[in-house]
């Protein structure tokens, strides 16, 4: 799928039309679209012709748990990241992208499972057909995004490994390079960053790992080429450009928490209850959004999962 | 040139902000214009005061006397970007929800330190005139020492606000540090503090 060879009825390269014409085109269109239509639509139901940059991902089909949210434009959610090792400043990540090459990548599954291994990319996503998730996202910071990813659900990929019946969590760990993410010659954090579920979260059907988003490869600076995207935690669960996964019997090491425990806990459930101890977490803003809103318990998904925490102090359990 | 540079610091001391409202308008700010407008407003408040802050050290070893006649107005418009800074916060960030403001202050240190140093700012832009410096003579100098120590709030602020990458705060606190020790030692060889912060310029044989 995302290996292709060329055929000779292939359209050459010099047949396609240059990307800065194609877009002067495309904001024509739009213009003119907009103009007709503006009027009686209003506001917000513009046609985006920004918003389909990155090579379009084939056959990708809606998935559940949709919402009815605008999406965020896609130019903020690609040049608003929090992914330190291409920088700890905002608009970093952009800037720095073309350094990390998510081609060609292998991802390793190791740990307590009957079926570890070393697998291509390509590979390890071949069975999962792709669907789109649109998703609110929640950074620890207080702000927000609605984002339609591509992906497939993780559960679906851990099954194939067999965990055994020793495998309590799942962790993950990023990519370690230093010249491909240059801001692991810092130690800002302990690299390479990790992250990690209990067994129960990483299988409930909310948690994808995402290749791509708004239709399309998923850009560098969103953690290409594979990601985890739990929307019902904080952002920085949702580790990027992934190269193990890992089947274990104790609770994994995660990179904020390390970091700092009092602050970031393991579970980082959005809860707007328990505030962090530097900001408040009662209310987010939505990028593109002048006045916050409230944040929703779970990030609004507490429908589907605060069952998997019944019982538990999320006071403690932060 | 003593006339040409002060009018010349004023507008060069207004770019950041001209810098902001042009930005503004041009979709320039980046996703988050808001957090950006907020940090930026920091920024120049704490250069501003360093700068401020360097003016009497510059003038002691370099004798640039010339620094003296802008230590007002440089002090002015730290206290200038600290207000546009609190109003933003105020404002654009809370939407004047003076609960949740309120928590703010109280429960999280780092808007504690910022809001005591902005509030230790007011007295200090509130006396900068000649006419309270008149009245308030040694007075005034003691009121005025207050921003050492609302340079150390302003950095600390800096400092607690980040998460992980503490560079910029760094440098700050390393140039404030510089600063301070300055004055420190220069206290330590026993000249009078008054002298220091003295409220007129002092005539100096270096400048006819």
């Amino acid at each position: 799928m995302l290996i292709r060879t060329r055929r000779p009825t292939d359209i050459k390269p010099s047949e396609i039309t240059d990307e800065a014409l194609y877009r002067q085109r495309r904001r024509f269109l739009k213009t003119a679209a907009v103009a007709g239509a503006g009027v009686v639509l209003g506001p917000g139901c513009g046609l985006s012709a920004e918003d389909d940059r990155g090579e379009k991902l084939p056959n990708v089909v809606k998935g559940p748990y949709g919402i009815d949210e605008d999406p965020t434009p896609y130019k903020s959610v690609t040049t608003y990241n929090n992914f330190y090792e291409l920088g700890t400043g905002k608009r970093d990540p952009s800037r720095n992208a073309h350094r990390l090459k998510p081609r060609p990548w292998s991802v390793a599954v190791e740990g307590e499972c009957a079926r570890p291994g070393v697998f291509a990319l390509e590979d390890f996503i071949r069975p999962h057909p792709l669907e789109e998730r649109i998703y609110r996202l929640r950074c620890v910071e207080a702000w927000s995004m609605v984002i339609p990813w591509v992906g497939f659900a993780l559960a679906d990929v851990l099954k194939r490994f067999e965990p055994t019946g020793n495998a309590k969590y799942v962790e993950f760990v990023t990519l370690y390079d230093p010249k491909m993410l240059p801001g692991q010659r810092r130690r800002v954090l302990d690299w390479p960053y990790t992250e990690g579920l209990r067994m129960d979260e990483a299988m409930h059907p909310l948690a994808i790992l995402a290749v791509g988003l708004y239709g399309g490869v998923l850009p560098n600076q969103n953690g290409a080429p594979l990601r985890l995207v739990v929307p019902w935690k904080y952002g920085f669960k949702s580790i990027k450009s992934i190269v193990t996964i890992r089947f274990v019997k104790d609770r994994p090491a995660t990179a904020w928490n390390t970091a700092a425990p009092d602050e970031y806990g393991f579970y980082s459930n959005v809860n707007p209850q328990v505030d962090h101890p530097r900001w408040s977490q009662r209310r987010e803003r939505r990028i593109g959004e002048l006045r916050k809103r409230k944040t929703l318990m779970f990030n609004g998904y507490a429908h589907e999962v605060a069952s998997l925490y019944a019982g538990m102090d999320l006071r403690r359990d932060f | 040139m003593r006339w040409v540079l002060k009018p010349w610091v004023f507008v060069v001391c207004l770019l950041p902000l001209g810098i902001m409202v042009w930005q503004g308008l041009h979709d320039g700010l980046g996703a988050n214009p808001i957090e950006e407008l907020t940090h930026r407003t920091g920024d120049w408040t704490l250069r501003l005061l360093l700068i401020t802050l360097a003016v009497t050290p510059l003038r002691q070893t370099l004798g640039w006397t010339q620094l003296m006649r802008l230590r007002r107005m440089l002090g002015l418009y730290a206290f200038f970007y600290a207000t546009l800074h609190f109003t933003i916060y105020l404002w654009l960030d809370q939407f004047f929800d003076w609960g949740e403001i309120a928590a703010d202050i109280v429960k999280r240190p780092y808007i504690t330190v910022g809001f005591a140093a902005f509030v230790l700012l007011i007295p200090l832009a509130a006396t900068s005139t000649q006419g309270m410096m008149r009245r308030l003579r040694r007075h005034w100098v003691r009121l005025h020492r207050a921003v050492y120590v609302i340079a150390i709030l302003g950095v600390l602020h800096f400092w607690w606000l980040v998460k992980a990458d503490v560079r910029e705060p760094a440098v700050y606190a390393a140039l404030l540090t510089l600063l301070l020790g300055y004055r420190l030692l220069r206290a330590r060889r026993g000249r009078a503090p008054a002298a220091r912060l003295a409220p007129y310029p002092q005539a100096s044989t270096r400048n006819p």
